[in-house]
């Protein structure tokens, strides 16, 4: 089956990306297709590079980075949600005039119209969050 | 892109600016309309609050979205359910909120209501029917 991941909470304060990360992986581990895993509302704090979490934590952010990696996943970050919470690719910081960039390996910062092509796309949209 | 048709609902459940839920919905509501899917909104528990007229935002220091929804209309977004329990328990009337309205060019576009009032189970029903869900 083809899934789209909708991730609405940010890492740790919510067990919403925890709960995506895990599901992402059994569909995976299943033989399932994930079409694309989209960050919205504070979800886009997913995609910084920038997170430090405890040694004796998991560290969310690098464990979506790596499934990516692994995988060839589409992680994508909201641009308008990314850009009212300080999510920075170097297009963003070249467009909007930022000193820094902090998205993460893996991670691509893109628009809405990603996550409705995702709905329109995959067999099932899974979205996680309150 | 695809070229099948999906029905597409976006769920409201939340007051419109206690989280940013509302208004970040409402954005996919505007991007999504450019692909021509076939879309509903719904409006339950305090989502209901998200369409109440006469919103004043000014003692919050928040920008006052709610005159989008009267734009929906023009993006072809004409199915707009509202939950009858969810107004009442509230204590709101169809009257408490923006009249929404949506121009049918099939018939010299003539004005017609956006807003379908509809029970709990009429709106699992719709919600049953639908294949793509945004819960916001």
């Amino acid at each position: 089956m083809k899934l789209t991941i909708q991730v609405n909470e940010g890492p740790y304060q919510h067990q919403s990306s925890d709960s995506a990360y895990y599901f992402t992986k059994a569909a995976l581990d299943k033989g399932h297709e994930i079409f694309r895993v989209f960050f919205y509302h504070d979800g886009v704090n997913n995609g910084t590079r920038l997170t430090t979490p405890p040694q004796d934590d998991r560290n969310i952010v690098k464990r979506w980075s790596d499934l990516a990696e692994e995988h060839g996943l589409d992680l994508v970050v909201c641009v308008a949600a990314a850009q009212r919470r300080g999510i920075v690719d170097d297009g963003e910081a070249q467009r909007n005039g930022k000193d820094a960039t902090n998205i993460a390996p893996g991670f691509r910062i893109s628009g809405l119209g990603q996550l409705v092509e995702g709905g329109v796309q995959s067999d099932r949209l899974v979205v996680f969050g309150d | 892109m695809s070229e099948e048709t999906k029905k597409f609902m976006y769920i409201n459940r939340k007051a419109p600016y206690g989280t940013i839920y509302a208004w970040e919905s409402l954005e996919v509501v505007l991007i999504g309309a450019a692909f021509e899917q076939d879309v509903s909104l719904a409006f339950l528990d305090d989502g209901v609050f998200q369409l109440t007229k006469g919103q004043d935002t000014k003692g919050i220091g928040m920008k006052n979205f709610s005159p989008t929804y009267s734009a929906l209309g023009d993006y072809e977004v004409t199915k707009i359910y509202v939950e009858k329990e969810s107004l009442e328990e509230r204590g709101l009337t169809l009257d408490d909120l923006q009249h929404l309205v949506w121009e049918d060019e099939d018939e010299d576009y003539a004005e017609k209501d956006s807003i379908r009032l509809v029970s709990r189970a009429e709106l699992a029903e719709v919600i049953a029917a639908s294949d793509v869900l945004f819960n916001f």
